[in-house]
């Protein structure tokens, strides 16, 4: 793939958003009626699915802790989630964004509520355009949410990227590939809490200061559509006549 | 529409719902961040302002048990002792046969399993519930026990307050206008009993009903006036049956 002009001559950037614009966002809580709770979060053309099992009890009982629950999160990329096949078996990269997304979720989820038992995420991703571990974030809050265990907060996802040296919000897969900086980011909003932050590429301090700006902005915006998602999932409920 | 006194707020996770200094009456689903009260799950937040209290009604989520519960559960395991039964709590049961048979048992001489087998329903009470080990069932008391007719229905645990309404007028109703024993339990199983499988099916589907709409003012009166409709469509009662 030839690398395209990430930031046009009129300052927009290669799918014609502005620099501090989100792409498209889509959320759909309760999407699965066999899990406990379920979300469907889009991202422009990044499309996550995610389901919450628990808590329960498991086999695996050396696992357990006497005084809270377990999480267990599993991201999996299906294989046509990709320009090429991907491989079913979970690689290295999965492995590291499963441990990386239940880390963001653990400080929010009162786990101590549930002694013995576990809690289960399955984050599936059905279409991969940049920025997973970010929507994964968001899917699996709220997919915990609507499994009604008891959380300080909704976390959300969202990633700055610099391309051509201009600090952008919600980066796809064609800013990552050709930028110089990707720097996801997962936010507690109403608790002002980062429970996910890192870095791949270089920034300068200042930078880097601007983009964690620019990155809880978005999340705001995000964390709106997320919480206005879970209410209408019980608005939407009409009397049957 | 049903006229509240306390305020009612769909809250969702990580919203906060006042401030101040309140009573909280559902610690599990409110905690208190700084000067503000903040929801842990998707619910109804009630906010009563003259007595300072503060509830919240969960949409969502599993079966917490709490001591003197009345549940019903089915027997999974047959031990030595005791029997394990599911409960649909994040944990499983504990009823041990001391207590169920009103005697010791002798282990060699009796196999448990000739009093309650495996797939077996129990109407129960939480008789134990500590942290550090998994509920304790108890059998003693006025009709509990195994259960040998009826049939069970399940919905949401959340739910299970709107079943029974308030001060018990949703039961009442469920009861009165069909003329079934319903029993709910608080794990989210409802035992209903009734003269005719007409009446089984209306109580059932009345049931399903309430769960789909509980969040939703002036339910005792749909779910009244839908089980006088279904009763004329079945012929039960005269009458003219809407077309739907």
């Amino acid at each position: 793939m030839e690398k395209p002009r990430l930031i046009r001559e009129d300052g927009l950037r290669h799918d014609g958003r502005r620099p501090n614009e989100l792409r498209p966002i889509k959320i759909s809580v309760g999407v699965l009626n066999k899990a406990s709770g379920s979300a469907l979060v889009e991202y422009g053309a990044t499309k996550i699915l995610a389901a919450v099992h628990g808590p329960r009890e498991i086999p695996l009982r050396h696992l357990l802790l006497p005084d809270r629950a377990i999480i267990r999160c599993r991201y999996h990329m299906l294989t046509f989630s990709t320009h090429e096949r991907k491989s079913p078996a979970p690689s290295r990269r999965e492995i590291e964004l499963s441990k990386v997304i239940r880390e963001s979720l653990e400080p929010v989820v009162m786990t101590e509520m549930f002694p013995r038992t576990a809690i289960d995420i399955f984050i599936e991703v059905i279409n991969a355009d940049g920025g997973t571990r970010t929507a994964s974030v968001t899917a699996a809050s709220l997919a915990l949410a609507d499994a009604g265990i008891p959380m300080r907060d909704i976390v959300v996802g969202v990633a700055v990227g610099k391309v051509n040296n201009v600090l952008v919000l919600d980066i796809d897969e064609v800013e990552d590939m050709f930028g110089e900086a990707d720097m996801p980011v997962a936010v507690a909003p109403s608790l002002g809490m980062i429970t996910l932050l890192q870095l791949n590429g270089v920034l300068t301090r200042d930078e880097f200061v601007e983009a964690l700006k620019l990155a809880l902005e978005g999340a705001n915006q995000i964390y709106r559509l997320a919480r206005e998602a879970l209410r209408n999932s019980y608005l939407k409920v009409r009397v049957e006549e | 529409m049903e006229t509240q006194e306390p305020r009612r707020v769909l809250v969702v996770p990580g919203e906060a719902i006042v401030e101040g200094d309140y009573k909280i009456s559902t610690p599990n689903f409110i905690i208190k961040v700084g000067s503000k009260y903040i929801a842990t799950v998707v619910g109804l937040a009630q906010v009563n302002e003259e007595s300072k209290e503060l509830s919240l009604i969960p949409l969502e989520g599993c079966y917490v048990p709490q001591v003197d519960d009345l549940v019903i559960g089915y027997v999974m395991d047959v031990g030595v002792t005791s029997w394990e039964v599911d409960i649909r709590a994040p944990f499983t049961a504990t009823l041990y046969a001391v207590d169920f048979l009103g005697r010791p048992v002798n282990p060699a001489r009796e196999d448990l399993g000739d009093y309650l087998a495996v797939g077996d329903t129990i109407l129960a009470k939480v008789e134990v519930f500590e942290r550090n080990r998994g509920p304790i069932l108890t059998t003693k008391g006025k009709g509990l026990g195994k259960i040998v007719h009826g049939t069970v229905v399940e919905i949401s645990p959340v739910k299970v307050a709107r079943v029974i309404g308030r001060k018990g007028s949703m039961h009442q109703l469920l009861e009165g206008e069909t003329g079934c024993e319903v029993i709910v339990a608080r794990n989210g199983r409802i035992l209903v009993r009734c003269p005719n499988k007409e009446l089984e099916e209306i109580v059932i589907m009345a049931i399903l009903k309430i769960e789909r709409e509980a969040h939703i003012p002036g339910l005792t009166d749909r779910v009244k006036e839908f089980i006088i409709r279904e009763k004329v469509k079945r012929g039960l009662i005269g009458g003219e049956t809407k077309t739907d």
